[in-house]
C-alpha cells in the first residue's frame, strides 16, 4: 500500500496544510481571533501533471498557492516540494517552485528589460550559458530574440504574460504555479496560452497548480481538479469525473453556472443559484461549511462536519450526501432505486 | 547572439525631466550660481575677506559696485564669494538626508513587522521637533561650520525622505515581480537594490528638488544666527545679519546679499516644481511639500 508510485515522481506532497491569519483583538479581554484562509488541505502531485484548483474568491485558493511556493509559511502542516522531497521552507528560493501570477503587468519590474527580467531566475548561471537559457527560454514561449532589449510597457499583455512564463521556466523548476495565469487575457490569448503551457509540460514533464475560478480554462489543462471552498478541498476528482458524476453540490452549483453554447448537444442544464454569502472565514460553521447556502443540505449536515472520503479511486468528497445533487436537478435517492 | 551585441539604449518612461520656460529660467539661475561658487575666488575684483579695500560703508559706487562694509571690504566680491557655501550647504544636506531616509524607508518599508515599527517611531520622533529647535540642538552639540550646519539641516530632512521612501517601497512590495524575485531565489539585497531603488526613484527625485530651497533657507537661517561658515569668510546669512545695524543708513549692505539669496531659493523653488510637475503628474500645484 506505501509507495505505490516512486518516492521521486511526486513534486509536490502537501500534508494537512493550514494557513490562520491571526486579527487584531478588538479588546484586551477580546478572544484571539483568526482567519482560517486554508484549513487543512492534503494534496499529492506527479511529475508531468496539472491540478486545477477552483472556488469562488476568498475560498483560500490563491494562498495555498503561496504556500506551495513558499512565499508564506504554513500555521502547520507539511509541504513538500521537488524530487527529492524537499520542505519547502528549504527548498524556497532555489528555483524548484516558480509562479505565473494573474496581472503580467505587475510581474514584470517596469524598470528591466525582458532579458534581464528572464535572466533573474538564472542566478548560479552566469556568463553565455545565461544568455544562451534566455534565448532558449524566449524561443521556447514563442518570442524572437528582439523582445529581450525590450522593456514590459512596450510589450501586449499576451507578450507580457509569455514573458513571465519564459522566466518561470527558464530554470527548468519541477512545479509551476500558475495563479489566475491566464485570466487577465482576453479569450483567444487565453487558448494561445493554454496551449503553450500544455505544449511546455509535454516537452519539459513540469507539473503545474493552476489555480482559478474560471471551470472552463481549468478542465482544459487540469489532469485533476480539486474544488476549494471556505479553505478546504470540497471535492478532488479526476478531470473525466469533471465532466459528468461530480458528488458535492457545490461542485455541481459551480458547473452548472458556467455558460455554455446551448447548441453543444449537451442535455438541459438547470441552473443552481445559491443564496447568501460564503459564511465567515473568521468562524466558520460547526458542521459542513457549505450547509448554510447548500441547496439540499439536513439537519445532520448543520451539526457534523463531513471527511474528505473516497468516493470512487481518486474521486474524494467531502459531503454527506455526495451525488445527490446532480446538473439536472435534485436526484432523490428514493427515485433512483 | 548578435541581439546583445548592439543592444539599443531603452526609450526610457523617464527622460530628460524638466522642459519649458520655467525650468530652462531656473536651470540657467543655478548653473550661473554653479559658476559663481566654481570661478568666484578668480572673478571676485578684490579678495573678499581683505579689510579696507576701499573706503568703509562706501555706498555703490563704479569702484565698488555693491559698495562697501563696516570693515571696509568690498560687497560685491563677497557676494559671490558667498555663493559656494550656499551651494554647497544645500547639496550636502539634502544628499545626506537623501541618503539616510531612503535606507530608512527602505530598510522600514521591506522589513516590515518590528523594524517597520522601530525605523517609523524614530522617523516621527524626529519629525516632532520643531526643526530650527533641532537643528540649532545639532549644532550646539556638534558646533557650527558649513558641514555641521548641512549635517545638522540633513537631519531635519531625513523624516520627508524617509517616509516617502517608506510608502513608495510599501507599493512596490503589493507588486507580484518582488514575489517572482523571491521565487527566483533573490535575496532581500538584490531586491531592494535591483526592484525596489530604481522604481522609487522619481518621488525622491521630486523630492530632493523640493528640499533644496527648504536646506538652502534653513543655511541661510542657520548663518544668520551665527552657525554657518566661520566669520571672516562670506555667507549670505551672516552679511545679512551684520549689517542689521545698518538698514537704515546703509541699506544696500542689507539688499544685495538678500537678493543674492532669494533668488537662489527661488531658482531652487522652481526646479522642484517644474520637477514635479513632470515626474508626478497627480499634483499640479505649486504648494509646498
Amino acid at each position: 500500500m506505501t509507495n505505490v508510485t516512486p518516492r521521486s515522481d511526486i513534486v509536490l506532497d502537501v500534508q494537512d496544510a493550514v494557513k490562520h491569519y491571526a486579527l487584531r483583538r478588538r479588546g484586551l479581554r477580546a478572544p484571539r481571533r483568526s482567519v482560517h484562509a486554508v484549513d487543512g488541505v492534503s494534496i499529492r502531485l506527479h511529475s508531468g501533471q496539472t491540478l486545477g484548483i477552483v472556488g469562488e474568491s476568498g475560498c483560500g485558493k490563491s494562498t495555498f498557492g503561496r504556500l506551495i511556493t513558499g512565499l508564506e509559511t504554513p500555521t502547520s502542516g507539511t509541504i513538500r516540494v521537488g524530487a527529492h522531497g524537499v520542505p519547502i521552507a528549504a527548498a524556497h528560493g532555489t528555483g524548484t517552485v516558480q509562479a505565473v501570477f494573474q496581472d503580467p503587468a505587475s510581474a514584470l519590474d517596469p524598470r528591466m528589460t525582458v532579458r534581464e527580467s528572464i535572466a533573474e531566475a538564472l542566478g548560479k548561471v552566469a556568463g553565455r550559458e545565461r544568455e544562451r537559457r534566455v534565448d532558449e527560454a524566449l524561443a521556447a514561449v514563442g518570442l524572437t530574440p528582439e523582445f529581450g532589449v525590450r522593456y514590459p510597457h512596450e510589450l501586449s499583455g499576451g507578450q507580457q504574460q509569455r514573458v513571465c512564463i519564459a522566466r518561470a521556466i527558464v530554470d527548468r523548476p519541477d512545479l509551476i504555479l500558475l495563479d489566475e495565469a491566464v485570466s487577465s487575457l482576453d479569450a483567444s490569448l487565453q487558448a494561445q496560452i493554454l496551449h503553450l503551457l500544455e505544449r511546455l509540460q509535454q516537452d519539459t514533464g513540469t507539473a503545474y497548480v493552476f489555480i482559478s475560478h474560471d471551470l472552463r480554462a481549468v478542465r482544459q489543462v487540469s489532469h485533476s481538479v480539486a474544488v476549494m471552498y471556505l479553505g478546504q478541498v470540497v471535492e478532488q476528482a479526476p478531470a473525466e469525473a469533471f465532466d459528468r458524476g461530480l458528488l458535492h453540490p457545490y461542485a455541481v452549483a459551480l458547473r452548472s453556472t458556467e455558460p455554455r453554447i446551448l447548441d453543444e448537444g449537451t442535455e438541459h442544464v438547470e441552473r443552481i443559484v445559491l443564496t447568501g454569502e460564503p459564511p465567515s472565514a473568521v468562524s466558520p460553521p460547526a458542521g459542513c461549511r457549505f450547509a448554510p447556502r447548500c441547496p439540499i443540505a439536513e439537519d445532520h449536515c448543520r451539526s457534523v462536519a463531513p471527511d474528505l472520503v473516497e468516493a470512487t479511486s481518486g474521486h474524494l468528497v467531502r459531503c454527506h450526501k455526495p451525488g445527490e445533487l446532480t446538473l439536472s436537478g435534485v436526484a432523490r435517492a428514493d427515485a433512483e432505486v | 547572439m548578435s541581439t546583445v551585441a548592439h543592444r539599443r539604449r531603452p526609450s526610457r518612461s523617464v527622460r530628460w525631466p524638466v522642459r519649458g520656460v520655467v525650468a530652462n529660467i531656473a536651470i540657467f539661475l543655478i548653473l550661473f550660481y554653479v559658476v559663481l561658487a566654481v570661478l568666484g575666488p578668480y572673478l571676485t575684483p578684490f579678495a573678499p575677506n581683505q579689510l579696507n579695500v576701499g573706503p568703509r560703508l562706501s555706498p555703490p559706487s563704479a569702484e565698488h559696485w555693491f559698495g562697501t562694509d563696516a570693515l571696509g571690504r568690498d560687497q560685491l566680491s563677497r557676494v559671490v564669494a558667498a555663493a559656494q557655501p550656499a551651494l554647497l550647504a544645500a547639496v550636502y544636506a539634502v544628499t545626506f538626508a537623501l541618503a539616510i531616509g531612503t535606507v530608512i524607508g527602505i530598510a522600514a518599508g521591506f522589513l516590515g513587522g518590528l523594524w517597520d515599527g522601530a525605523l517609523s517611531r524614530l522617523v516621527d520622533l524626529l519629525f516632532a521637533i520643531p526643526e530650527y529647535l533641532l537643528a540649532i540642538l545639532v549644532l550646539t552639540i556638534m558646533g557650527s561650520g558649513l558641514i555641521n550646519a548641512s549635517v545638522a539641516i540633513g537631519i531635519v530632512c531625513i523624516p520627508r525622505f524617509a517616509r516617502i521612501a517608506r510608502g513608495s517601497t510599501l507599493e512596490i512590495m503589493g507588486r507580484n515581480y518582488i514575489d517572482a524575485a523571491r521565487l527566483c531565489g533573490r535575496g532581500r539585497i538584490w531586491i531592494m537594490r535591483r526592484h525596489i531603488l530604481p522604481n522609487i526613484a522619481s518621488p525622491l527625485v521630486i523630492m530632493t528638488a523640493i528640499n533644496l530651497s527648504t536646506a538652502e533657507g534653513a543655511y541661510a537661517a542657520l548663518s544668520f544666527l551665527g552657525f554657518g561658515v566661520r566669520p571672516p569668510e562670506a555667507d549670505y546669512g551672516s552679511m545679512i545679519s551684520s549689517s542689521q545695524q545698518y538698514l537704515l543708513t546703509d541699506p544696500w549692505l542689507v539688499v544685495f546679499p538678500s537678493i543674492a539669496f532669494v533668488v537662489l531659493v527661488l531658482a531652487f523653488n522652481l526646479i522642484g516644481d517644474v520637477m514635479r510637475d513632470r515626474l508626478d503628474p497627480r499634483s499640479r500645484t505649486s504648494a509646498g511639500a
